[in-house]
């Protein structure tokens, strides 16, 4: 019998490299609130290392990644220089944290945090792992502080899978961040503080706001605000909703509403709400807690992370943001036709996410065609990671981005339970899409490719069956070893 | 629906499965993990007619089973000709897709790896199943994504691939469609023996009366039959794997090398695992976590100098599997002494690929005693009887401290 000796040459053992550099604290999220932390943490004598993945690349924008950008940015946001410098120029504190010692590191994700816990020993520290455009690299910290924000909820509705159908938080950042917002007329999907703050945004940068649509009786938000709204002479569509977006090949001309009124407008703004973005710490396999006042999940108490800003969870103002999301996506579904598109990456119908059938390019044999959410529910409560893997809805290049928050919403529904009844698809690094060259360690150590092997690098268990206990198995054992460590 | 590269079946499935029919009729079978091996078991009871109950802690297919890599070719087993003539049949048999696809590709980019694919071919050709040399050019014309560092490889005119998610997802509905009842979320709490023979299997569900048992429940086997006063020598470790957006469709989705194994799925996404493991203490409860690591960096630089054609796509996800191993690596497929109806199934962390076989040895224990196809008899457990109590320490095979 093969033994070896104590020691397994193939076991991650020590073979994780260290990260490059360490810092006292990394700051993830350049906003206000990251700033904040950067500035605070370098006057208290820190080193710290702050990172921003704005601007974000045009390739990544194009797949909505991290915001619902609707395919709605200008050809601006193809000049990686010219972009640098608008967001560079569109935040003073960016000079301000850098007078004061801040590392500071445009165009950089974070795309993973790592450290040892269950299921995992061999780190040798905690580490932030992060790209830019060239390369992709681990570094140690203190102190983590995630000020990563919030991204758009999407919720679908016939023809919102065209350019043309985006989220607020992709509108700000085009129009406050990068300048470089390519729609002339928008409607506004919400009428909470976020939809009225959109309309006044988008009025002041001179984008025409032809409304905001409210699928309950009143607008939601501040009254100040929507008082400021109407104002503005920014009309409100109450107790109604897009039935249809209407389009050509450059998407959203206009839109149809329930009510059976036609805008004419290039873009559609969705503003139902903002979703704390909680990647890093869900993949990470950190603790979140659901709070619709909130804006849904939000980080829980995780030792060595604090998380600041809107990824800590939306300003508690009273509002239940959940409930709230919960009739949009009851009314969107119920002018959704079975033919409209839930995952736009894997072009994943409503029907098809219902019936949990598989996509198209597979058959549907009649045992297939009978399976239904339905019948799913009956062996448990639905698992949207198990309906992703029959569906293929949120394994696409957005990672779930577009329609995580839907589906969740749509197994609740179907399941004919409350919103967190139904656990969230999990988040996995890379929390950004990153090429393989980018995610490559090519500077990997002689101990991890000396330890290297395609499965668990036990020579006997590839012995042909009828080679075992005979002269050859040792023959094939010497010959399988010594190809290891390719 | 067979191989090139392999021997002419004797028989088609569809035959066995005539065959089969009403053996089991009566026996009421309780099968103890909802994971390929153990599904793959009551779909093949099931269609002998016993009444199957799967109890899984959780939901089918969701620890290895449905996180592997997805390949068919493990030409080492006993069972690799079962496996070889039934999966090109699964889909129609099962009546759901399991994206099963034929042959593979193993491709190289160094010398070394080379020499290793050569030696594996001949192994292979000595046995009767057909692998092709190609060289580089050769290599470049069949996978569009290669690139000029590939120094050749073997094409395998028998084996393949399927997605394991919807394979597991397939049996478990095939057996509830044979009336097979899936109860998850329902951890096994114990067995009620009575004569040499668990008469019941007790679960959150409750009581479940049988006349045969399959423990069938991965890196969990080891606790459940030490419950029955049965020594399963066994180690969980972590595996991990990447997986890209979709590339353009290759002629043959099912290549690897360079140290990885994974495959292209019918999508175009470019799924590849392998390198080093970390071994994991085993809980009753199954795992706490299945955490990735950066090793998604070094798998990233291995995909990308395996089809440098596709270094510049996104990897949009890795994961983690935890697997468990025998001893020497092998499964063990064995009905026990005592109690004399329980049957044990583990495939030491090579189960996907051959689960269409697995799943037929098991139903020859349970319903006859022995398997009716293949000599099994080295992968029985007494080849583990007196196995020292430190034989993980002697491997190096022990959990490391947490930290």
């Amino acid at each position: 019998m093969h033994l070896n000796n104590g020691t397994d040459p193939h076991a991650i053992g020590t073979k994780l490299p260290a990260p490059e550099a360490r810092y006292d604290m990394v700051v993830v999220g350049a906003g206000p609130a990251g700033l904040a932390a950067a500035l605070a943490g370098a006057g208290e004598g820190k080193s710290v290392l702050l990172v921003d993945e704005n601007p974000i690349p045009g390739a990544a924008m194009g797949n909505d990644v991290p915001l619902l950008f609707g395919g709605r940015m200008t050809t601006a946001t193809q000049s990686a220089v010219r972009m640098l410098e608008t967001v560079f120029m569109s935040e003073p504190q960016l000079e301000a944290a850098m007078e004061a010692g801040v590392e500071v590191l445009l165009g950089t994700s974070a795309w993973g945090v790592y450290r040892n816990g269950p299921g995992m020993t061999g780190l040798p520290e905690s580490v932030v792992a992060l790209a830019d455009k060239d390369r992709g690299w681990i570094v140690g910290y203190n102190e983590l502080v995630l000020a990563t924000g919030a991204r758009d909820l999407a919720i679908g509705f016939p023809g919102w899978n065209q350019p043309g159908v985006m989220g607020a938080a992709a509108l700000e950042r085009l129009l406050a961040h990068y300048e470089a917002f390519a729609g002339k007329r928008i409607l506004i999907v919400g009428s909470h503080d976020l939809a009225l703050e959109t309309a006044l945004l988008a009025r002041d940068k001179g984008v025409e706001v032809a409304g905001l649509v409210e699928v309950r009786s009143a607008p939601q938000g501040d009254a100040a605000l929507a008082e400021a709204v109407r104002a503005a002479q920014i009309p409100f569509f109450l107790e109604d909703a897009p039935a249809e977006a209407i389009g050509g090949i450059d998407g959203v001309e206009r839109v149809r509403l329930r009510s059976g009124a036609e805008i004419a407008v290039d873009t559609i703004v969705l503003a139902i709400g903002l979703v704390p973005s909680i990647e890093l710490i869900d993949a990470m396999g950190g603790k979140r807690v659901l709070d619709g006042a909130r804006g849904g999940y939000i980080p829980g108490e995780n030792e060595g992370v604090t998380c600041v800003g809107d990824c800590a969870g939306l300003a508690d103002t009273g509002f239940d943001h959940v409930e709230y999301r919960m009739e949009w996506a009851r009314e969107l579904g119920a002018l959704s036709k079975p033919d409209t598109i839930v995952c736009q990456c894997e072009e994943v119908t409503r029907a098809d996410l219902l019936g949990v059938q598989p996509p198209r390019y597979l058959e549907r044999p009649a045992p297939m065609q009978a399976r239904s959410l339905d019948t799913l529910i009956k062996d448990g409560p639905p698992n949207p990671d198990q309906i992703k893997r029959l569906t293929r809805a949120g394994m696409g290049v957005c990672q779930g981005r577009r329609c995580r928050d839907q589906v969740a919403m749509m197994l609740a529904m179907a399941a004919d339970g409350p919103f967190g009844s139904v656990p969230l698809a999990t988040h996995r690094a890379p929390v950004r899409p990153l090429p393989l060259r980018i995610l490559a360690d090519w500077e990997e150590s002689e101990e991890m490719r000396a330890g290297w092997d395609v499965w668990f690098g036990i020579p006997t268990q590839w012995v042909p069956y009828r080679d075992i206990d005979t002269p050859r198995e040792r023959e094939h054992q010497t010959a399988i070893a010594e190809g290891w460590s390719l | 629906m067979t191989y090139v590269g392999m021997p002419t079946p004797k028989e088609t499935p569809q035959e066995t499965m005539a065959k089969i029919a009403g053996t089991a009729a009566g026996m009421k079978v309780v099968i103890v993990g909802g994971g390929v091996s153990g599904l793959s078991a009551g779909w093949w009871l099931a269609r002998s007619g016993a009444q199957v109950t799967v109890l899984d802690k959780g939901i089918v297919g969701w620890e290895a089973s449905g996180r592997n890599g997805g390949g068919a070719s493990h030409y080492q087993s006993p069972l690799f000709e079962e496996e070889q003539r039934m999966w090109p049949h699964m889909d129609e048999l099962l009546g759901y897709p399991t994206e099963h696809q034929q042959e593979r590709l193993v491709i190289a980019v160094s010398p070394k790896q080379l020499n290793q694919y050569h030696y594996l071919a001949k192994m292979n050709n000595d046995m009767g199943y057909r692998v092709d040399l190609l060289d580089g050019d050769q290599v470049r014309s069949m996978v569009p994504l290669a690139g000029d560092n590939c120094l050749g490889g073997m094409h395998y005119r028998f084996g393949g691939h399927a997605n394991p998610q919807r394979s597991v997802q397939a049996y478990a509905w095939a057996l509830q469609d044979l009336g097979g009842r899936i109860y998850q979320h329902n951890p096994v709490t114990g067995f009620e023996t009575e004569g040499g023979k668990v008469v019941a299997v007790h679960a959150t569900s409750g009581r479940h009366e049988c006349d045969a048992v399959v423990v069938a429940a991965g890196p969990q086997i080891q606790g459940l039959m030490a419950k029955l006063g049965v020594v399963v020598p066994l180690a969980a470790a972590r595996a991990e794997m990447i997986v890209t957006e979709p590339a353009p469709m290759m002629p043959i989705g099912g290549v690897d090398g360079n140290g990885l194994y994974g495959r292209q799925t019918l999508r175009g996404n470019l799924a590849y695992g392998g390198g080093p493991h970390e071994w994991l203490e085993t809980f009753e409860a199954g795992p706490p976590a299945r955490p990735s690591s950066p090793l998604t960096r070094n798998l990233a630089r291995r995909v990308a100098e395996l089809f440098p054609k596709a270094a510049h796509l996104n990897v949009i996800r890795s994961w983690a599997g935890i697997v468990e191993n025998t001893p020497d690596g092998r499964p063990i497929i064995d009905r026990m002494k005592d109690p004399e109806n329980v049957t044990v199934i583990t495939m030491s962390g090579v189960g996907f690929g051959l689960s269409p076989a697995s799943g037929h040895a098991v139903r020859d224990l349970v319903v006859d005693g022995q398997c009716s196809f293949t000599d099994i008899k080295k992968l029985s457990l007494s080849r583990f009887d007196g196995i020292g109590a430190d034989w993980r320490e002697q491997r190096g095979w022990q959990a490391p401290q947490a930290a």
